[in-house]
This record gives structure tokens, C-alpha cells and sequence, in this order.
């Protein structure tokens, strides 16, 4: 498992190359965000960003038959197209790997310890939190707990 | 008890400091209470920290509801809901 934060870029086909070379891979499947139409900087909790990103993996590989995975998370300032986030999930097959990486990019969204500050043409803001972010991550809790 | 108390993000600036280590008065056991304990300092801390606000905890690096507990030589760190991904 490889976990890193990081101000530099990442190179999205090298990581997913590493991932396939493991034991028993029959798929990888990553997601990348970048960056829209703003230039931000990235702020974190430098120490909690990797063992909450690190907690958040184990969950996804006692839930699924993950082989290995690899998340890149940026800091610093980022412009627009710039990636800023990697997740990458190797599995035997693909049903395991595209809901492994879509659970720990949900979970990552609201459990890592990251704020996004726009800066645009009127002045600087922080990025608010969104309520769809929390309802993406509560759909991965366990039945008895969903409110319908 | 001594803490070592971080802020970030906007919170961070609301209140011009990022970390401070505090000496705190007995009965202040809780997240909730060291929030409530800030809280009475006033000014931007009134503000910044009021119960209305959606503020998020970690103690020793980990999220954590407001009842969680807060011991001797903790790390307790006050920050806005996440945005990064």
C-alpha cells in the first residue's frame, strides 16, 4: 500500500503500472480529480492526512478483495488542470477494484483533513464542505444503519 | 492538564493563530468543553467557535465526537468540515 502527500505531481500511468505488476492482478481501476477553473491552494493536517487516508484504505480492503492500492493527495498551490488527488486499486477482478476506489475516494472526501482555498479574481475564499460529499460517503455504511 | 490545541483552514484565520499550548482549569475534560472553555475568551474565539458553528475535532490525529475525552499532553485540533479530494 502506498500512501503519500505530497506537493509535486504524480505520474498517473507509472502508478497504475506498479499496481499491475503485483501477484494475482487482473485489474487496476484509479480515479484522478484535478483542479477546474481556479487556481487554489491546499491546506492539510500534516500527520493526520496519511493515517486517516491510511485507515480509510485498510476499511476498503477488509471490505473487498483488494490486492494492493496507492493514493497521491496534493498540498500546496495548484492551478487549473492540475491533478490533485490519485486513487488506484488493484484487485483479481474489476468489481472489487471500481468499488474499492470509489469507497476510498467517497470516504477521502469527508474524512481526510484537507481545505481547499479558491483564489479567484474577487478575492480568496475557503471551499465549503458539501452535503452530497457526506450523503456519498453514508452510502457505503452498513444497511442497518441507512436511514430508509 | 496541559494540551497543545491546532486550528486550520478558516478557523486558522478567523482566529490569527495556527497551534497554541494551553494550561486548563479542572472540569474541562471534554472536546466539547476545551471548545466551550475557547469560546469564552471572546471576540473572534465567540465568533469562530460558537455551538451554532460546524466545527470538526481530532484528538491525536483522530475525528472525534464532541463528548470524546481530552487528557494531559493530547493534541486536540479545531477545523471547518474537509474539502479536499
Amino acid at each position: 500500500m502506498k500512501i503519500s502527500v505530497q506537493r509535486e505531481d504524480f505520474d498517473v500511468s507509472l502508478e497504475t503500472r506498479n499496481l499491475s505488476r503485483g501477484g494475482g492482478v487482473g485489474a487496476v481501476a484509479s480515479f484522478v480529480g484535478v483542479v477546474r477553473d481556479v487556481r487554489m491552494t491546499l491546506e492539510h493536517y500534516s500527520g493526520m492526512t496519511e493515517s486517516s487516508i491510511r485507515k480509510i484504505a485498510e476499511q476498503a480492503r477488509t471490505r473487498w478483495k483488494v490486492t494492493d492500492c496507492t493514493v497521491i493527495h496534493r498540498y500546496g498551490e495548484l492551478a487549473p488542470h492540475d491533478q490533485i488527488v490519485l486513487v488506484a486499486v488493484a484487485s483479481a477482478h474489476r468489481g472489487d477494484a471500481f468499488a474499492a476506489c470509489e469507497f476510498i475516494m467517497d470516504y477521502l472526501k469527508t474524512q481526510a483533513p484537507f481545505w481547499k482555498k479558491e483564489h479567484r479574481p474577487e478575492g480568496a475564499a475557503w471551499v465549503e464542505a458539501r452535503a452530497s460529499d457526506d450523503d456519498a460517503a453514508g452510502r457505503w455504511e452498513p444497511p442497518a444503519r441507512k436511514a430508509s | 492538564m496541559k494540551v497543545k490545541v491546532l486550528f486550520f483552514a478558516s478557523l486558522r484565520e478567523q482566529l490569527g493563530t495556527a497551534s497554541e499550548e494551553i494550561d486548563l482549569p479542572a472540569g474541562v475534560g471534554t472536546v466539547a468543553a476545551l471548545r466551550g472553555h475557547l469560546a469564552r475568551r471572546g471576540g473572534p474565539w465567540e465568533g469562530a467557535l460558537a455551538e451554532k458553528k460546524n466545527v470538526r475535532a481530532a484528538v491525536n490525529q483522530d475525528m472525534v465526537k464532541p463528548g470524546a475525552p481530552i487528557r494531559d499532553g493530547d493534541e486536540i485540533a479545531f477545523f471547518p468540515p474537509v474539502t479536499g479530494g
